[in-house]
Order: C-alpha cells, then structure tokens, then sequence
C-alpha cells in the first residue's frame, strides 16, 4: 500500500502550487458571528423553543437536588424501570425506586435499559442541539443510543447562543467521541413526510436546571 | 429606440454589429467566441453609451469580457474592454439606474405579466427595475407571474440539445402564465420570449409575448 | 489506474434518459413535490440568519486554502488518526478501495466466510461500487440507511444525493417491505413503514460486528472523523460493531476542529432545511472502552487528484454534498437524478462526474443545463457551478475538433458556420436575406412549424415566429437616409 499513498501524494503534490500553508490560513476570512448578542434570558427561551419545536419534553428544575426527584416522575409516567446511568455521573442525580444499570459492556446488555441519564458538555440555543463529550458524566456513546428515553441535564451556565459559541466550548475535547443531538433522529425519506425516531431514542427530555422556572412543560 | 428618442437622446445603430459571442462561448467554442468580442469591443469603443436589450448578452459582457481578453495576451485589448463595460447597460438598467427614469410616457392597456430571466436575475442583479418601469406604464396591469424565478428553459443549444427538457421547462412556464389571466408576457429578454412563445403559440393559447422596449414604447391600448 | 464512477460508463446520453424519464408521470410527480418542500425549508433556515452570505465566504475559502495544501493536510490526518491509534490506508483508484476493503474484511473475520456488514449512508462507496465487489467475493453488505436500504432492497439506484428514494411512493415502498421484511399485513402510513425498518435494522445493528461508513468532514488537525446524519443508523455503525472502516475521499479533509463551526452551519440549512441535524457523530482513531476496538480510513482518489491543477475544476472538489443544487435545478426538477447516468446527479453531477473520469464518460452531463445560475445561488461553498459547466464544455469541443468526425458532427458544422457569418456584416446580413427569402419554404400562416435538421428539434414543442419581411437594420438604414427623426 506504499505505493499507493506515494504515488497518491505526488500527484496531489505536482499539481499544486508552493505556499505557505500556516499564512494562507489566518488569511482565511472569518466575518461570520463569532459569538451572539442575546441575554441568558433570552438565550434560553430560544433554546426552549427548539426543543419545544422538535417535541423534546422539557422539565424545568429549579435547582440541581430537584434533579433525581425528576428523573423518577418523568420515567414513572411512561412505566419505565431500568435506568442507564454512566458511572462518573453525580451519585444525587441518580433517582431511588429504580433499577439502575451501571455497567453494561455489551449492547445487548445495554439494549436492556429503557432510559439513560446523563449530563452534557454545552447545549446550543439557536439550533436546540446538546453535545455530550463520551466522557465519565456523560457515558460511553451506546449508552445515549440504544436505550429509548434519554434524559439530559443542562445547566443554565452551559448554555450558549450560537454554533462556534458551542464549539469553542468543545475545543479541549476535539480528540474525544462526540455526539451532537438536536432532537431525537428522523427520517423525510418517504415521500418528505417526516417521521420521528427511526433509530436512537424516540424520547428525549432535557432537564433545565436553574434555568428561571420550575415545572414540566411537554411540547 | 423610440424610447429613448422620446426622452431626447441620440440613437445610433452602428451597422457592423453581429453578435456578442455568447451562444458559441457557453457552447464550448470559446476560440470562435474572440473574434466576435474584438469585433464587439472595436465598434464600440468609442460610443458614449452603449445600450443593449438583451440581459443575457449584457451578462455575458460583464462575467466573460474581461476574462476573455486576459486570455487573449493581448494588453490594449484588455484596456479597452475595462474602459467599456461601464458604459453597458441592459435597456432597463439603462432608463432606470444610469438616466433615473421610470416614467417614460408609456400608455399600454393590458394585462401584463413579467418574467425575470435567468441573466437578469442571478447575473445582473436587476432586481425589481423592469417591474417600476412598467408600473409606471399608464393603464398597464401587472400580475405577478408564479415561481417567476424558475427558466423558461432557452439556456441557447439547450433548447435544441436537450429539446424534450426544454419543453417541459416550458411547459410549466407556460403553465404559470396561463395562471395569471395575462394579455400579455414580456421580458428583458427576447430569447426566452421566443421560447414561451413558441409554447403558448403551439398550445393555441391567446397570450401575446413583447419585449419592455416594445411595451414602453407604447402610446395606447396596443402595441403601434 | 482505473477510474470509476458507478455505473457511468454504461450510462446512455443524458438527452436519451431525460427523455425517457420524462414520460413517467409518477417519478416526475415525485420528484416535483420532494423538491419543492426541501427548497422551501431551505429557504426559510437561510433566511433566518444574518450571516449566511458571511458563512458561505468562510466556507468556500476554507475549502480552497485546503485544496491549495492538500498534501499537507492529508499528511496530517493520516498522522494524527494513526496517533490515536487508526489504521489509514490508500486507495488510487475504486478497485484498490474495494480491495482493501475486502482484505481489512477478511482480516477482521478470522478467515470466516460469509461475513456480513453494516452501511452508513455513503456516496463514496456508491462511487466505487463497493457493494457490488463485496457480494461477488460472499460479503453481504446491508445498507441501513432507510432510502439506501429501500433502494438496495428494490434492485435500484439512487436518485437523489440526499433523498435517495425520492423517485418512489409510500405504496411502492410498502409493497416492497411486504415482501422483503415478511410482514404481509403492512400499512403504507410513513410511521408504519418507519417502525418496520427500526425493528428490521436493530437486529443487525446488535448482530453484526463490521460496519462501513463514509465521512462528511475528516478534521487533519485533530485525526477526527465526522458523520453527519438524521436517522441514527451512523451512530449505530460507528459505535456497536468491533471494526469500523471509512472510505474517504481526499477532499473531505478539512484543517481545524474549529472549521466545523462553518460546515455544520451550512450543511443542515441546505440539505435539509433544519437549524442542526438530528445527530453528528465525531471520534478520533480508537476510543479505549467505547466503541470499535479497530478504526480504518481509506482515503480515496479514484479521479480527485486529477481536477487539482486547474483552479477552475479544483473549484468542485469543494463540495459538501449538501444536495441544495439538485433542489434548486430545474432541468433536474423535470428529470429526477436517474437521467444522469450517475451516483452524483443533478448540477454537481454535471460537472464532477465527466471530471472524475477525464471526460471517457458522462460527456453529456455539462450540456445538461441551461446557465440558469440557480445551483450556484444556493451552494453553501459557492462553486461556480456554470462557469465549470462552460470550461467542461469548452474541453469536449477542443477534444472533439481532434478528430476528424468530431469536426464534422452536426453542432460543430453549425457553429463554426455561424462564427463564420458573425464575423462579417455582410455575411451576417446575406444569411438574414437569405432567411427571410427561404423561409417560405416552411412557414404555415406566418410562422415556422416544421423545421429540418437540428432546427427540427425546436419546432417539435415551439411554433417560431416568421423573420419580419424588413429587419431592424434594414428599417435604420432607411430612416438613417431619410433624415432620421421621430418614427
């Protein structure tokens, strides 16, 4: 395979002009918003609204200990037990009265959840996207795939407005497994009608910590 | 002409002129499209003005000249084309933007609709100039044409290369004039009323296609 | 080397498909209402931000400054991917990538026959006919993409780079799934047919232990591979088997982890019309404890390093494969992508397929267009679309006038005829004489309605309006004689 990657190589390489790659690429112009203008507030009634729009269910926690109280009324009212939950999440999130799973090395092992809990990395308001860094909170990546309910938590201080907003808040995590989720998957393949939970978690609840309300509020 | 007689300019029509070059350049004959720039570019060189109606050849003035006579290696050639494409306009762009009029004396009582061509829309960015000119047309009813912004499917060889497309691009240009109840369809462009024509024509349907110069040149109910 | 492009080389012309398609009221119904509905979702995503013009700028450079130092960066991918502990391999042209395909294959079953394997949406693999090569050698690839899997399962190609299945209906859809899935009784609601895939593909997703993907983005700064996509098969396929190998072409390389920030902007907007899509799967080499215990990347070239020297053609290698240009085309809006003989159809089709293969095959494809400009209006990377479709053309007929039958076909004759007349007055006006004189010979109640030749092919659909009896310029040479004044 040598062969291929040199001969590959040098003909990228006699095709293209010589330059100075680091140079070339400052000069690369770069006036789309870096950041954007909105106030908490306001970030965050956006970012309830693209949940809203894609049928998140969202519960507003007042404050972090109002979290596993949460989890439980929000499993209990769709008659779910078996909770996923990584094991470098908070031991107070974690709800009693359910079967918890917390090791599971295999997918079948794993297919066994029917909800996982995990916390996020930063969540995006004007595209309603939550990223989770596969890390100790928020669990290795099956984990938010094969179980059908996925509750998120997302702190009030890690919402931001904007895309390279989002991103620059993942830019020491660049070399981990990352997964952006902006509603729960779906399919326009038949006939562009579109249809919701094709693979991956059907339900999605996002528990807004600290986020200026208290309460549940389903689409 | 009559137009622009009416508003107290001089017209001349240098009769040496063939064709911009556009047809055999977007073919794929760019070899055989120079000589007919050279030609473009040495008759008119020297005019105040230059007025030309017909976006597409306008268009294929501003987006292909320059890059035509770089090619060429030839410096002066390159000159000239830079000191004249300023002084182009396509019919409309020239009565509304370069002489800042929309009012030109025009009476034309029909019910008009318009569609922009693709040139005048993507390239020369004319935007909503042909419509204030020709709501300024005293007794003139304009009607918005549907999915105005889709191609009449001319695009030059295209309508002989590909003609089964062609026609069902037409089809459905034809289909949304029908739609308005429009006397009349008229464009900046006579290309692609040549091929709306040839449509509504062969369908039997009683729609009119004239050029804006011919409608603003209009003094009552019909064209003269 | 030995180029190849899915089935192009035994594609017919595109007139003779366009033709063909176009007598078939369904697809073309189909086609229309697909594409009306993504195009207006599109619209209303772009217009919702400030800084889209500012976005695609971003974008178009980003991709040019990468092209400009491809080596480079291809250079830095491979070595940050194996530091994480991937395996990159190379692939000059379809039947090495399939080669080495099979070999990883092989190597990953333990010398078993029969494997089977799990696929992520990718055109890449559609390009080189992986699944063909794999099932000659035993391998059963499975697609679970839901329209790639409607599509394999149907025995047919795909017509649309992102909307593969858009040519087929709900009821064509269910029959197919009745059969294939077992399940008789199945309805034809878009919900019903989705819930019959989910169970179907789980299955396999949880069985088999090889998957293929493709890549939207690969990130030389970091080694980082990105997929991009809606249903959540890519997240199944990247993380539940033990191997994972993704066939990459060269282009795809993107400099920084930060240059996302643009593309994810720009892809969901235009391909379709969400803020963000459902799912982005992003991971470096080999993550310990948590997906494939083994990564590999073929990075492609099958035809891509060729478009390099020219600035123009290496302009096409930008594409993100978004699909906006098909959406926006109305040539493509009458046809569907089937008439273009090609995996890559529509306005990025005509111009990277005939690239790709040095312009053996796809000849057709560059004059599938009337200029319209729409495709280049709405490309996130702003590839001239038209100009790159002038230059094709420009190619074929410098290749054509090489030999003598090309010199001598019927569009050639024509043209370098009318060069001829262009280039004088007086030619110019004998041939309007001449016009007006033999019109006659054609001309039914003042128009022309039956015309011979190439000009035949107008007055098949088009009546033409008779050349006036005196010409404009005949008329201003009178008046000129006359003294002028008010007409």
């Amino acid at each position: 395979m040598t062969g291929a990657r040199e001969e590959i190589l040098a003909r990228v390489r006699s095709a293209l002009p010589d330059s100075s790659t680091v140079a070339d690429y400052s000069n690369i112009p770069r006036a789309y918003r870096q950041f954007g203008l909105l106030a908490a507030d306001a970030q965050i009634c956006i970012l309830k609204d693209r949940l809203a729009d894609y049928d998140a269910q969202v519960i507003e926690v007042a404050e972090e200990k109002g979290i596993a109280d949460a989890v439980r009324t929000a499993m209990a009212a769709v008659d779910e037990t078996r909770l996923f939950v990584p094991s470098g999440l908070p031991p107070d999130w974690t709800p009693r009265g359910v079967e918890l799973i917390a090791v599971a090395d295999s997918a079948a092992e794993m297919d066994r959840a029917q909800a996982v809990l995990t916390g996020c990395e930063v969540a995006i308001a004007e595209t309603g996207t939550i990223v989770l860094v596969h890390s100790a909170t928020q669990g290795r990546r099956m984990g938010t795939l094969l179980p059908d309910h996925h509750l998120c938590v997302v702190r009030r201080e890690q919402v931001v407005e904007t895309v390279p907003e989002g991103w620059q808040a993942l830019a020491a995590f660049a070399r981990e497994p990352l997964t952006t989720i902006s509603g729960p998957s779906a399919t326009s393949d038949i006939e562009m009608s579109r249809i919701r939970g094709v693979h991956g978690p059907r339900r999605l609840t996002v528990l807004l910590v600290d986020c200026g309300g208290s309460g549940t509020f389903s689409a | 002409m009559r137009v622009l007689e009416r508003l107290g300019h001089r017209v001349l029509f240098p009769r040496a002129q063939t064709c911009c070059g556009q047809m055999h350049y977007n073919t794929g004959y760019q070899a055989d499209a120079l000589p007919l720039v050279q030609r473009f570019v040495k008759i008119f060189r020297d005019k105040e003005v230059v007025c030309v109606p017909s976006a597409s050849c306008v268009a294929m003035m501003r987006e292909h000249y320059e890059l035509i006579a770089e090619r060429s290696g030839n410096h002066d050639f390159l000159c000239q084309v830079r000191t004249l494409l300023p002084r182009v306009f396509e019919f409309s762009e020239l009565l509304a933007n370069k002489l800042g009029v929309l009012d030109v004396g025009a009476h034309f009582e029909k019910r008009v609709t318009y569609h922009p061509s693709c040139h005048s829309l993507r390239m020369l960015h004319a935007g909503d100039a042909p419509e204030r000119l020709l709501r300024s047309v005293r007794g003139l009813d304009l009607v918005n044409l549907p999915e105005r912004e889709q191609c009449c499917g001319f695009g030059g060889t295209f309508a002989v290369k590909n003609a089964d497309v062609s026609n069902a691009m037409m089809q459905a240009k034809c289909g949304a004039v029908k739609l308005t109840g429009a006397d009349v369809v008229t464009a900046l462009d006579n290309s692609c009323l040549m091929q709306i024509f040839g449509g509504l024509h062969r369908a039997g349907q009683d729609v009119r296609t004239m050029h804006i110069a011919e409608i603003l040149a209009s003094h009552g109910g019909a064209a003269s | 080397m030995n180029v190849r492009v899915g089935k192009t080389a035994a594609a017919p012309e595109f007139s003779v498909a366009a033709k063909r398609l176009l007598g078939d009221d369904q697809l073309r119904q189909n086609v229309h209402h697909a594409t009306d509905i993504i195009r207006a979702k599109r619209a209303l995503r772009v217009e919702e931000l400030p800084d889209w013009q500012e976005l695609r700028d971003a974008a178009s450079e980003i991709k040019a400054h990468t092209l400009r130092h491809l080596a480079e960066y291809l250079e830095e991918f491979e070595h940050n991917c194996i530091a994480a502990g991937g395996e990159v391999h190379w692939a000059r042209d379809a039947d090495e990538a399939n080669a080495i395909a099979i070999g990883l294959i092989r190597r990953h079953s333990e010398g078993r026959d029969g494997a089977e394997v799990i696929k992520v949406k990718s055109m890449t693999t559609d390009e080189v006919q992986m699944n063909v090569a794999l099932e000659r050698v035993g391998i059963t690839p499975y697609e679970t993409d839901l329209a790639d899997m409607i599509v394999q399962m149907a025995g047919d190609e795909p017509s649309h780079i992102v909307v593969p299945a858009l040519h087929m209906n709900r009821f064509e859809v269910r029959d197919l799934f009745r059969v294939k899935m077992s399940l008789p009784e199945l309805g034809e609601q878009p919900h019903d047919l989705t819930d019959a895939a989910r169970m179907y593909l789980r299955e396999k997703f949880l069985a088999i232990k090889i998957g293929i993907s493709g890549a939207n983005f690969a990130v030389a700064e970091t080694g980082t591979v990105c997929v991009v996509e809606s249903e959540g098969n890519g997240r199944m396929c990247a993380t539940l088997p033990d191997v994972l190998i993704s066939l990459v072409g060269i282009e795809k390389v993107i400099p920084k982890f930060q240059d996302l920030e643009v593309f994810l902007q720009l892809l969901p907007r235009s391909a379709t019309g969400e803020r963000m899509n459902p799912y982005n799967s992003l991971w470096t080499g080999v993550h310990a404890g948590d997906g494939p215990r083994a990564f590999h990347v073929i990075l492609l070239d099958n035809g891509r390093s060729k478009q390099l020297a020219d600035e123009r053609e290496r302009e096409t290698l930008a594409c993100i494969r978004c699909g906006a240009c098909l959406n926006a085309c109305p040539v493509y809006r009458e046809t569907g992508g089937h008439a273009y003989g090609s995996i890559y159809s529509g306005p990025i089709g005509a111009i990277l397929s005939p690239q790709l293969q040095s312009l053996e095959h796809s000849r057709s494809l560059p004059y599938a267009s009337t200029l319209c400009g729409a495709c280049y209006e709405v490309c996130p990377v702003k590839i001239n679309i038209p100009e790159t479709l002038i230059h094709l053309r420009g190619r074929i007929v410098a290749e054509d006038q090489k030999s003598l039958k090309g010199k001598l076909n019927q569009q050639s004759l024509a043209m370098r005829a009318m060069a001829l007349v262009f280039r004088s007055t007086w030619r110019y006006e004998a041939a309007q004489k001449l016009g007006q004189r033999g019109q006659w010979l054609f001309e039914r109640g003042g128009y022309l309605v039956d015309l011979p030749g190439m000009a035949g092919e107008w007055t098949r659909f088009r009546d033409l309006k008779a050349l006036p009896g005196e010409s404009f310029r005949e008329w201003f040479q009178k008046r000129d004689v006359n003294g002028g004044g008010e007409a």
